[in-house]
């Protein structure tokens, strides 16, 4: 991939053995640097919105009891025996025009909204699609804080609220870390997902990646797009690992 | 139905580019025993949704042999495959202007004409392509045109220009295809262009028009039109035919129109490798498929219009008169094949993302 990604275009796709930095020049143009930005966004969204919604679920499973947390963390466990895809699929028979959440409205007597095909279905779908990576490694991280620090807190008169915020939340770190991270890749790569719930409407860094080497037959700039993401994903993941250290010299 | 062949093809997408993007291909290519006790294989190498079971089993019975297929989703996915020496496929089924391709880049057989008898049935309009004018290397097989799927209960009037999916008062109630050349194909028809237009200025002067149509558009799809039609939620669709007769099974009003600027019309091909160790055995399997009765049962099937003109008189009328099966006489005139643009694909490819930014 990596020496493809140095040589030229051949005539019909196929490779051309002459060698050219083009391929990565043509990463630097605005188009190209547009996408990533856009999916950068996506990802970045989708990494918080699961972070939002995903903490309080962790929270709740990794302070119930041991019983229950087990049958809690299976619940979580289940989409995952299916196919990606056909869950993905699900949602689209749920927001079509003449779909589930429409049928709900029309029988509360509403008009119909159109859902399908727009930034936020994309955006459910991604959610839907990597919350329990979120989920699954922040649990862990909290199961490991003794529920002793945070009724220490309240001892010193922190209300609820505020022992969670200022001793579990950058406790847990580890967990926000690894959830992040296992979310954020994969959605910045996601193509399937704004394949389908998106209808083709905007391009993101996975499919742009996949029209180059199966549509365009571009393959060695599909393979410099491929290596400007991996660096991209490189860079961010040294800078995270970085974090934790940093903090605990302060 | 079509649901399950959809998922079927997502799923082939992504492994094909995981396949792709992880380390070159893998080596999945079928296994040779060259084992002479084992009854002979055919490695057949075809579009999803594009079998029909009942035609390969009698193959297989009549010959005693047996018959692997496997499927790709787009003429670049078969390309890649072979090209990247995942040899082992015995029949392959390009489309028209990928056969020419792979004819010059020397991954097809030549075809002995002695083997292949029902060439001799091959519809007027297919004979003597320009891709492959002496069916050299490969034989149509199914065929059929691009043009607008349109729900007629809701647009009164026929679109018989490709304006129509310019028309406000359907916005949000258009959806066009997924794929690139087609789009842009369409554009530059509807601007009296060719669809095979190599010029930077025309096409970014599909680009241009295009790019006012995005906001009128619920959807980019080439495989979830023919569902949006029949669901109402898409009431004009930049279509292939054959979907868009299957729509007509389930919503009665929904019609095909072919516009007066013209459109695709396109082939799919059967072809031999010239990898293939079994190339005597591949062109009785090709000559079966156009067997009039066989064809005749796999394009009722898919809904296809099939190479073999004997084939019309064998189906109900209402396929045989259905214009997204078989395009009216008056159309053909219309009609332009798609060829392959090799070094403008690039502007092709910039404006097709700079459409999809937008």
């Amino acid at each position: 991939m990596f020496v493809v990604s140095w040589i030229s275009r051949g005539p019909y796709g196929g490779l051309d053995w002459t060698w050219t930095g083009e391929n990565y020049v043509r990463l630097l143009d605005s188009l190209v640097l547009g996408i990533f930005l856009k999916s950068f966004g996506y990802a970045l969204g989708t990494t918080l919105v699961c972070g939002l919604l995903g903490f309080p679920l962790a929270y709740c499973i990794a302070r119930s009891s041991k019983s229950w947390q087990q049958w809690l963390l299976i619940l979580v466990m289940i989409p995952f025996w299916t196919n990606f895809l056909v869950r993905t699929y699900a949602w689209v028979l749920i927001f079509r025009a003449d779909g589930v959440v429409n049928g709900f409205l029309k029988i509360l007597g509403q008009d119909p909204i159109s859902l399908l095909f727009t930034d936020f279905s994309v955006c459910v779908g991604l959610v839907y699609g990597y919350l329990p990576f979120m989920v699954l490694p922040l649990v862990s991280a909290l199961e490991r804080i003794p529920i002793q620090v945070e009724e220490a807190a309240r001892d010193l008169f922190a209300t609820r609220l505020e022992a969670l915020w200022h001793v579990v939340v950058p406790l847990s770190r580890p967990g926000w870390v690894a959830g992040s991270v296992l979310v954020f890749i994969p959605s910045l790569g996601a193509f399937i997902t704004p394949y389908l719930l998106g209808g083709g409407q905007s391009l993101m860094i996975g499919t742009l990646i996949q029209q180059e080497f199966l549509v365009a037959r571009d393959w060695p700039f599909g393979a410099a797009l491929s290596f400007g993401l991996m660096a991209v994903i490189l860079m961010l993941w040294g800078w995270l690992g970085r974090k934790p250290e940093e903090q605990s010299m302060i | 139905m079509n649901r399950n062949v959809f998922l079927i093809h997502m799923m082939r997408l992504c492994l094909l580019s995981g396949c792709l993007l992880g380390l070159g291909c893998s080596d999945a290519s079928p296994n040779r025993s060259g084992d002479s006790s084992e009854p002979a294989t055919l490695y057949y190498f075809t579009w999803s949704d594009y079998v029909e079971p009942a035609s390969i089993a009698q193959f297989e019975q009549i010959h005693h042999v047996r018959v692997v297929v496997d499927t790709f989703s787009s003429n670049e996915e078969l390309l890649a495959k072979v090209q990247t020496g995942m040899t082992g496929y015995d029949v392959v089924v390009p489309s028209d202007f990928m056969a020419g391709i792979m004819g010059r880049l020397g991954l097809l057989a030549e075809l002995d004409g002695q083997r292949i008898p029902n060439i001799r049935h091959l519809e007027d309009a297919l004979q003597h392509l320009p891709f492959d004018p002496e069916h050299r290397f490969a034989i149509p097989y199914l065929w059929g045109t691009v043009g607008i799927g349109y729900d007629a209960e809701v647009v009164s009037e026929a679109p018989r220009s490709w304006q129509a999916l310019w028309d406000p008062a359907f916005a949000g109630r258009i959806s066009m295809l997924n794929d690139q050349r087609e789009v842009f194909g369409l554009a530059l028809k509807a601007l009296g262009y060719s669809l095979n237009s190599q010029s930077e200025s025309e096409i970014r002067q599909a680009r241009d028009m295009l790019i006012k149509q995005k906001p009128l558009v619920k959807a980019y799809t080439s495989e979830q039109f023919d569902q949006l039609l029949v669901s109402g939620e898409v009431v004009l669709a930049h279509a292939w035919g054959g979907p868009v007769a299957r729509a007509m099974r389930e919503r009665s009003s929904i019609r095909y129109e072919i516009p007066q600027e013209g459109g695709t019309i396109w082939t799919d091909c059967l072809a031999v490798l010239a990898s293939s160790s079994n190339k005597s055995l591949a062109m009785d399997f090709i000559n079966f498929l156009l067997d009039e009765q066989v064809a005749a049962q796999i394009s009722e099937r898919l809904l296809f219009a099939s190479a073999n003109r004997q084939v019309r008189d064998r189906l109900p009328s209402d396929i045989r008169h259905n214009p997204a099966v078989y395009p009216p006489e008056e159309a053909m005139t219309r009609m332009e094949w798609m060829e392959d643009v090799s070094g403008a694909m690039r502007y092709y490819d910039r404006g097709w993302t700079e459409l999809k930014v937008q």
